[in-house]
């Protein structure tokens, strides 16, 4: 276990070498330069030079390289020359929203899908299941955004039952206070990730289904809601939770687009703006900031999967 | 012929008595499995009458697909126009089909790209194996690790791409699971007989990967294509949907829905919401349908979904 633990570890640190390296290079793919992106077409070569200095782009690439790192593990992310604002700062005010709009989707996520795989594995081949299968095919393949916009389009535009935008507030506690205008994003949010947990969960049961335990459990004489709830439940819950730790880069997928549809003040949306106003300390530090929840989820996953699951052993 | 006659023909192959008949293949043996799977046959179905649609019906419903035309600006649907116009004047029909020849082609070529590269790379890396596979994986567990829609972004935003540029785009973020599926198949067959005997009669390393291992490895490889065109699509459509895709006067679906996302409010224009919107899912979930068929024909366990 810990040799498997320091040996994880390690692949996790070259994998975040390469990727941080990799980043800090796309940079400077910007025509130009980043600075010239920045600052635009009409900026003086003298204003221009200034800022090449300033954030140390004259420098060779593993100068700037280790300067970088060195900045980020002491906290300092960068500074956004168009919000004028630290990123840290940025993050600070955003990332808070971000999370009660990811954790609401999933736990309404989960809510759905588990159960509804459950019964879908339990009744295969039945109606209802091929009802539900082409749910969630129909998940795999909306794109999120049109969900947002048709589900704008029916609960605001035509019944008014719904804003038609997220709660516009710069604290969680403002957000969490409109409920109503939190329905939609989050209703769309958990349609995207509902369609990964039920699938999931169907075959993890099915496989489970036809194991040994269960015959056991079933000839010992337990009642068919003993063996799939507390036998075969149980066991296919150890698979979604290392999916939840896979899972990060399509929620941050699922969160930029929801945070744009509907105009909800997180992470994705100033992430967006930073794209479209080339503004690069905030592009570098959030996909930095993403890898590195992804890599850490990995790792947890993985862990995770070893503590649950007896059996497995590293 | 009898059952008793088959019998008695394939023992004599067997024996090597009768010129032997050519082994069915892998891929008839696919298809009889492929054929049963009614919603795959109908995805089938549908692909072809969208490539029909799309690169076909520009030429029967002839419509002015480069010229605004500020008079017919969100004209309702008429008999002229029969899904109507959008913000710009074009008709909306035409438009569809022209926005789709992008949304194809990109797709299509994203997924081709994406697979031979990460095909190759997961070859090489698994026959490779010792410290050039332990690196060259670290590469793809980094890439799979980054984020693909911030990064695809970034790129967009700094390639200001045409749809040429897009199909890289996409494409580098897809080869690396490909790659990681294709190196576990590599690593399962390059200790077989078969790729020892060639190992032993001389064969180079890449005689045993592309005439023996990627053969082996195809059923995977075709699977796991069919679902990055899916994915593709939409990713296209994500990047028009933000307004960092293909630029005007060049559209696709994703792009479409955009720029009618402002008129969402304005009063019912529905033909400018829908119809894209639909023909985006309908297109995905035909591509998703074919390949999980395949994957049940091939008998390839994946871990997508």
């Amino acid at each position: 276990m810990i040799g498997f633990l320091i040996r994880r570890v390690g692949q996790a640190i070259i994998v975040l070498f390469i990727v941080t390296v990799a980043t800090l290079g796309m940079v400077h793919l910007f025509p130009g330069g980043p600075v010239r992106a920045l600052l635009g077409e009409r900026a003086t070569p003298f204003l221009i030079n200034y800022y090449n200095h300033l954030y140390g782009f004259n420098q060779p690439f593993y100068v700037q390289y280790l300067k970088w790192v060195d900045q980020m593990l002491h906290g300092n992310l960068g500074f956004s020359d168009k919000l004028n604002l630290s990123v840290s700062t940025l993050i600070a005010q955003d990332l808070p929203k971000t999370i009660v709009l990811v954790l609401l989707g999933t736990v309404v996520s989960l809510l759905f899908g588990i159960p509804l795989g459950v019964y879908q594995a339990v009744h295969r081949n039945s109606f209802a299941d091929y009802v539900l299968t082409g749910v969630s095919f129909l998940g795999y393949s909306t794109p999120v955004f049109f969900l947002g916009i048709v589900l704008v389009d029916w609960f605001s535009v035509d019944i008014h039952l719904f804003p038609p935008f997220a709660p516009q507030s710069s604290s969680v506690l403002a957000i969490l206070g409109q409920p109503r205008a939190l329905v939609l994003p989050v209703v769309t949010y958990a349609f995207l990730l509902y369609a990964l947990w039920s699938r999931y969960m169907r075959s993890s049961v099915l496989d489970n289904l036809v194991q040994d335990y269960v015959r056991t459990a079933r000839a010992k004489g337990a009642s068919e809601r003993r063996v799939v709830w507390g036998h075969v439940f149980r066991n296919s819950l150890v698979s979604i939770v290392t999916l939840l730790g896979l899972s990060i880069p399509t929620m941050v997928t699922g969160a930029i687009l929801i945070e744009v549809v509907f105009n909800y003040p997180g992470m994705g949306l100033a992430f967006y703006q930073a794209a479209l106003n080339n503004d690069f300390n905030v592009l570098l530090s959030f996909t930095v900031l993403v890898t590195t929840a992804t890599i850490v989820g990995n790792l947890i996953a993985d862990f995770g999967y070893g503590m649950l699951d007896p059996r497995v052993r590293f | 012929m009898t059952s008793e006659a088959q019998v008695i023909a394939a023992t004599d192959a067997e024996l090597g008595l009768t010129p032997s008949t050519k082994p069915r293949s892998m891929f008839s043996r696919a298809w009889e499995v492929f054929a049963e799977n009614k919603l795959a046959l109908a995805g089938i179905g549908f692909i072809v009458f969208i490539l029909l649609f799309c690169f076909v019906g520009p030429h029967i419903y002839v419509t002015n697909q480069v010229n605004t035309n500020l008079i017919d600006t969100l004209c309702t649907p008429s008999g002229s126009h029969l899904l109507g116009c959008d913000d710009l004047g074009y008709d909306e029909l035409g438009r569809l089909m022209v926005g789709g020849q992008t949304s194809l082609e990109v797709g299509l070529a994203a997924a081709v790209v994406s697979v031979l590269f990460g095909t190759v790379y997961g070859a090489i890396s698994g026959f490779a194996g010792g410290f050039v596979d332990a690196l060259m994986m670290r590469v793809v567990d980094a890439g799979l690790s980054l984020p693909s829609l911030m990064v695809i972004m970034i790129l967009s935003v700094i390639f200001h791409p045409t749809p040429n540029v897009i199909i890289f785009i996409i494409a580098v973020f897809y080869w690396f699971g490909v790659a990681r599926l294709v190196r576990g198949e590599t690593l399962s067959l390059r200790n077989r007989e078969y790729v020892q005997a060639v190992k032993v009669i001389g064969g180079r390393p890449l005689r045993s990967v592309l005439r023996h291992i990627v053969p082996n490895a195809i059923g995977t490889i075709i699977v796991q294509g069919t679902f990055a065109v899916a994915d593709a699509i939409l990713t296209l459509s994500i990047l028009g949907f933000l307004t960092l895709g293909v630029a005007p006067p060049n559209t696709d679906w994703g792009s479409m829905l955009s720029s009618a996302l402002n008129y969402i409010q304005g009063g019912n224009y529905w033909w400018l919401i829908y119809p894209p919107g639909v023909l985006i899912i309908l297109t995905c979930i035909s591509f998703n349908f074919i390949g999980d068929a395949l994957r049940d024909a091939f008998e390839t366990r994946l871990q997508r979904r």
